[in-house]
């Protein structure tokens, strides 16, 4: 008995381990994505639902506590029940016969269906309040109106304008006022996608044919994490979500900044040449030399931090690989190389580069 | 034992080709049934190998091993052929093979169009898995869907999604939903009109019960996905507009019928499942199930408020406040007689002199784990909190923990409590039970920490992940649990072959079971029964062998 038990023993631990290195192996053989490297630069805020830094999430977060805590009672009921069945009431040695057949117990019956009906609709009261809480239909006082526009797989932002100006048009990252509660209008170019920045607030999803909201208030400045949580398409994985929260002075600069022309292109004539002659202009917008609505705005390319949706620090090296293959850093993405030569490559780094 | 039935020994003069075709012309539900359960269960091993090849890609942020598009070809694969290609199958199957047999009839209602779901079924299967090969023409490269398996529009558009690898999707479900539908129907009618003389549907045994609830649910809900999907071919192939966004279509007309289907289906996957549990554990715990009418009447009420909270998996949507409360209101009542459920087993237990054969092993699992995943929906089901995780890896956690610590441990403890039945041999105990902890360890070590990762924000259906996020460990971890997982499984492929040829002979009943199917031989003859059997209780054989303390009669109970 023991020997066979040694037997499988082993023979289980050696087919686990070799499906364990099966499986592993050849992630770690193969090289990770190309500019794959966490950002360095100021801190960021974590993605965790657990670190909620704005009015929403908060709420949403004590009404987890609660709602897990009620729960986490239920399964220590439960599943010690359970444990204190298997153990108690296992057949020994000497038990001989059947035990006592019971067939029901009507206070019993009564007594579980009652008591889990009281909690469920305790919880389903607290549900319906923080639903009102949270969920608006109208924008809250004083709140800064965002357009958030879903394409495969990139974010525009229409930033509105109190004065009644046109807005101002960016992509993929958003710069936001701290202390200021911030109304978003969510609605798609294409496909079904969804905006989440756990630390602002839940997902809400952005529909084509038809318009939804959201809103959340950064309450402290730093770079909040999220990426768009529906399934859309290839490069789903890769369509990542930036807000930065910042003091009124420096929001009020950055709007200004990008609201200003684009940088004259004058000094960058051959790269500048290059996009008008391109099919660059007709996918992408720079204030003033195209208005190509297919792709990210590029006035003030250089204001961001980051390319490709989120997926590896702006500078000119990435802009450069961007250039030379988007297909090599984002498979799938909806620009396509343009089969540049080194010259005319080197020429649109230094026209994109000064784009700030 | 005068209900006795006796074996025929299979003439073993014949060829092979006259055995296969013995098997492909039969419309005995016995063959229908482990046909469907094998089919299933080679289509487990399909997408068990899907999953794995994910898990592989995601061991590690940043993983360039599998590219976007194949990775996305594997979660739908995946996700597409556990919910129709194993779940459907292995469930209906067994009801098959079991429900004539439990109601003392000699054969399913129709028999012939028993076969035919059979067959389409297949085909079905075929037809989606053909897509790795057709689906852009022959001399194409290969492309299978990749819209995931609730094929959200419009990215199943032609504009999102060209090619046809979508169009094999839609044919192939609607094919076995056909099928579906007439295995429903048969088990209906057989249900309804062929239970043997004595059994009132109040004596008859559970599985059977939760079998008829589970036929309703598939007739009412697989019909209006079939109907969405004939509307995504119209758009799709004939110039129609129903999810055509850009035309004035409607993507949330979509979610609304798709989970109208999609919701229920989840039931029709766990109720059979309970079923399994309503004859194992209390054969296993020697005592009559704790409150059989009140088992009976939670199922009823399972099927009936199922198919009004669909919506629950639309709150990210932005539906109205009023909407997303009702839609809550609803979800968190289907909580009570689920909840029912799980007393009624621990009521059964406690009491008993409880066995812990392999089969009761994988009930009590069961038990542990769908416990869990049920109050994580609990979870899901506060809207708000659902905004933070829906559609993210706790979602998945979720309902892995429902659908795989639920129903497929359910049919695993199935296989190891029928398997003698239908074999007249013994499954391997002692493989068994380290099948089941090796397992129940993989298991927990997969789906726990997505629990975690879906907290830190990680979405589902993405091929990579980010490397700054604090996600690196706990998706090595659950790849980590794939490898135990799937080391489970070798033992299990092991013990089957081993015990079809050298498994201790079964016997008619070796567990002291009380229902009918034990009462005959094993395997059963092709006419099940020499004399159909009469009844005076739900537990036939019970009274048989304790007939100074036979059960009482349900209508005289009460
Ligand atoms: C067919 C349309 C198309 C053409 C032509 C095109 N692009 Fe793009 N471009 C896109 C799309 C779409 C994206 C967003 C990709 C993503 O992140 O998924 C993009 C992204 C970019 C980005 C990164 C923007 C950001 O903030 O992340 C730059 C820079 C860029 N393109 C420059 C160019 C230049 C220069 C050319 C011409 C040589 C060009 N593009 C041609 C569609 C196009
Ligand atoms: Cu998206
Ligand atoms: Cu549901």
């Amino acid at each position: 008995m023991a020997r066979r038990f040694m037997r499988f023993n082993r023979a289980s631990v050696v087919c686990s381990v070799t499906m364990l290195a099966v499986l592993t192996a050849p992630s770690f053989a193969v090289d990770v994505a190309p500019i794959c490297t966490p950002m360095g630069g100021e801190p960021l805020q974590s993605t965790s639902i657990l670190s909620p830094i704005s009015p929403p999430a908060r709420e949403i977060h004590s009404l987890a506590a609660l709602v897990v805590g009620v729960c986490a009672a239920i399964f220590i009921v439960v599943e010690g029940a359970l444990l204190w069945a298997i153990i108690r009431y296992r057949r020994r040695a000497g038990d001989r016969g059947e035990p006592v057949q019971v067939f029901g117990s009507n206070p019993i019956e009564l007594a579980w269906t009652v008591i889990p009906l009281v909690i469920v609709f305790v919880l389903a009261l607290a549900t319906v309040r923080t639903i009102k809480d949270v969920q608006r239909t109208e924008p809250p006082a004083g709140a800064l109106t965002v357009d958030v526009i879903g394409h495969q797989w990139w974010w525009e932002y229409r930033i509105a304008d109190e004065d009644g100006g046109p807005p101002v048009v960016t992509a993929n990252e958003l710069v936001v006022p701290v202390g200021r509660p911030v109304w978003l209008r969510l609605a798609s170019a294409d496909v079904i996608h969804s905006w989440w920045v756990p630390a602002l607030n839940g997902k809400t999803d952005l529909v084509p044919g038809r318009f939804s909201n959201t809103w959340f208030e950064a309450e402290q400045p730093g770079t909040f994490l999220g990426q768009c949580a529906e399934y859309c398409g290839t490069q789903h994985a890769n369509m990542l979500l930036r807000v930065r929260a910042v003091d009124d002075a420096q929001f009020e600069s950055w709007r200004t900044a990008q609201a200003a022309p684009a940088r004259d292109p004058a000094s960058f004539a051959a790269g500048h040449s290059i996009f008008l002659r391109l099919a660059c202009m007709n996918c992408h917008a720079i204030d003033g030399s195209s208005s190509g609505a297919f792709g990210p705005n590029l006035t003030h390319l250089m204001s961001r931090e980051t390319i490709a949706a989120g997926m590896a620090p702006l500078n000119r090296d990435t802009l450069r690989a961007w250039l030379v293959d988007p297909q090599q850093l984002k498979p799938g993405c909806n620009m396509p190389s343009l089969q540049l030569t080194d010259p005319e490559l080197d020429a649109l780094v230094d026209y994109l580069s000064s784009l700030n | 034992m005068a209900i006795a039935g006796h074996a025929e020994p299979l003439p073993s003069s014949l060829t092979l080709g006259a055995r296969v075709h013995s098997w492909v012309v039969s419309v005995d539900h016995k063959r229908l049934g482990m046909m469907y359960v094998g089919f299933g269960l080679l289509f487990f091993l399909v997408a068990g190998l899907e999953a794995a090849a994910m898990r592989a890609q995601l061991a590690r942020a940043g993983s360039q091993l599998i590219d976007p598009t194949t990775f996305n070809q594997l979660f739908t694969m995946h996700g597409t052929t556990m919910v129709f290609l194993v779940g459907m199958p292995i469930l209906l199957g067994m009801a098959n093979y079991l429900v004539p047999l439990m109601i003392g009839a000699r054969d399913m209602a129709f028999p012939r169009l028993n076969a035919f779901g059979l067959w389409l079924f297949i085909f079905g299967a075929l037809l989606l898995y053909y897509s790795y090969i057709g689906a852009q023409g022959l001399y194409g490269t290969s492309a299978a869907p990749d819209v995931g398996w609730f094929a959200y529009a419009p990215l199943t558009s032609r504009t999102y999604s060209p090619g046809n690898s979508t169009d094999y999707w839609i044919l192939g479900i609607m094919v076995s939903g056909f099928g579906s539908i007439t295995t429903a129907i048969n088990l209906i009618a057989t249900i309804l009109v062929m239970r043997c003389p004595g059994m009132t549907l109040l004596r008859m045994p559970l599985f059977p019960w939760m079998m008829l609830v589970t036929s309703v649910l598939v007739l009412i809900a697989v019909p209006v996905l079939t109907g969405a999907q004939a509307m995504l071919l119209l758009d799709r192939s004939f110039g129609a507009h129903f999810f055509d966004t850009e035309q004035g279509g409607s993507a949330v007309l979509w979610q609304h019928l798709f989970w109208f289907f999609g919701h229920p289906e989840v039931y029709i996957l766990v109720l059979p499942a309970f079923g399994f549990l309503n004859e194992i554990v209390p054969v296993f715990s020697r005592k009559v199930v704790f409150g059989y009418s009140l088992m009976v009447a939670a199922t009823v009420a399972i099927g009936f408020i199922s198919l009004g909270v669909w919506a629950h998996h639309m709150f990210a949507l932005g539906l109205s406040p009023e909407m997303n409360s009702f839609f809550a209101a609803s979800t968190f009542l289907i909580a009570v007689p689920t909840g029912i459920k799980i007393f009624t087993w621990l009521g059964t237990m406690i009491g008993g002199r409880i066995e812990f054969a392999t089969p009761m092993l994988f009930a009590t699992g069961f038990l542990a784990m769908f416990t869990f995943g049920g109050l994580t929906g609990i979870m899901l089901a506060v809207v708000p909190f659902d905004w933070q995780l829906s559609d993210s890896y706790f979602v998945v956690a979720h309902f892995h923990y429902v659908l795989f610590g639920g129903t497929v441990f359910g049919i695993f403890g199935a296989i190891f409590y029928w398997f003698p039945k239908a074999t007249g041999r013994m499954l391997s105990e002692r493989l068994g039970r380290w099948f089941f902890w090796i397992l129940f360890l993989g298991f927990n070590l997969t789906f726990l920490p997505m629990h975690v990762s879906g907290i830190l924000g990680m979405p589902r259906r993405i091929y990579t992940f980010q490397p700054d996020r604090g996600l690196d460990l706990w998706n090595l971890l659950s790849t980590a649990g794939v490898a135990l997982q799937a080391a489970a499984l070798l033992l299990f492929l092991w013990n089957v072959v081993h015990s079809l040829l050298r498994g201790k002979p079964a016997g008619n009943n070796p567990w002291n079971a009380w229902t009918l199917e034990w009462a005959t031989s094993s395997p059963p003859p092709d006419w099940n029964f020499d004399r159909i059997p009469t009844v005076g209780s739900a537990r036939p054989l019970w009274d048989v062998a304790n007939p100074h303390d036979p059960d009482p009669s349900p209508e005289a109970h009460g």
